[in-house]
């Protein structure tokens, strides 16, 4: 079956399934943006410590947003590998992105675990609260990208991934990336400008 | 094997140019992270991050999220929802300082 026989597209001449994930990127940007601006509404207002410049701990912190770039670069690779129908470099990349993710994942269980026992919970002040609810979220999008990645990989494992179903690869990288770009701005927000 | 056969196909970048824009990226949040820690800075921290951030932003869009090539649609699907959330930010930010700047002044008087 090619994939001609499974893609709808529309009468612009865009796939649709793309179209949809483009749209699904736009309602994103509001989430998110309403997640920051909550965070820096709140800014500087908590009347108990900690306080971020007491807690965040920007080298580690570094290092996962170096992480999370990588992992951003390997994903566009795996695509260009799967576009070309190198499925041996397309399934390394696959895994290496997903592996990148859960480095992060486990940095970002690492710094909240640090966190609670310096004594910051999501109740203990206005910045506890809007911190993790900004960076969980976040965190909880890595997660479900790191799941797709890992289906896809074991979809390339099993041969029914290729160059046909290289759209699908591009979704995915999509999403990998609209959360990379995200971990951008949070980290120049939360981070770096405190 | 070929993709829908009037669907547009967009011509991507090579690998040799994701690695490129990966080494400005990787470039980049050296800078930020260098600019953080530099006290000379201090007085334009603020700008300087917010420049160097939205240049990593629009480098992924650009590149790895293919809006460069891509149809327009896309960039309009994706930009108009992105003004409208930074243009709530804005003006969140606004009604909440600006807020308290007018207690503060009322306070003053």
């Amino acid at each position: 079956m090619t994939h001609a026989a499974v893609t709808h597209h529309t009468s612009m001449g865009l796939d649709n399934r793309k179209m949809a994930f483009w749209a699904f990127i736009g309602s994103e940007c509001l989430l998110f943006t309403s997640l920051i601006s909550t965070y820096l509404v709140y800014k500087g207002k908590s009347v108990v410590g900690p306080y971020p410049p007491e807690i965040l701990n920007i080298p580690f912190t570094s290092v996962s947003t170096f992480d999370l770039l990588m992992s951003s670069l390997m994903m566009v690779l795996a695509l260009a590998a799967v576009q070309r129908g190198d499925m041996k470099w397309g399934k390394i990349w696959l895994f290496s992105t997903a592996l990148l993710g859960l480095v992060f994942l486990g940095g970002q269980v690492l710094e909240f675990t640090e966190f609670v026992h310096k004594g910051l919970t999501i109740s203990t002040n206005l910045f506890g609260c809007t911190f993790f609810v900004l960076t969980g979220t976040h965190g909880a999008h890595v997660a479900v990208g790191v799941l797709w990645l890992l289906t896809l990989w074991v979809r390339a494992l099993q041969g029914k991934l290729g160059p046909a179903n290289a759209m699908t690869v591009e979704i995915t990288g999509l999403y990998w990336h609209f959360v990379d770009v995200v971990w951008i701005v949070i980290f120049t927000v939360v981070y770096l400008i405190q | 094997m070929q993709e829908g056969g009037s669907v547009e196909r967009p011509v991507h970048p090579s690998a040799d140019v994701y690695l490129r824009v990966g080494a400005v990226l990787v470039i980049l949040t050296v800078l930020e992270i260098g600019v953080f820690y530099v006290p000379a800075f201090r007085p334009v921290l603020v700008p300087v991050l917010l420049v160097l951030s939205a240049a990593k932003f629009t480098l992924v869009v650009m590149f790895y999220m293919h809006l460069k090539a891509d149809s327009r649609f896309f960039t309009f699907l994706f930009g108009v929802p992105l003004l409208l959330a930074v243009g709530v930010m804005v003006a969140l930010l606004f009604l909440f300082l600006g807020a308290l700047t007018l207690k503060g002044a009322a306070g003053a008087g």
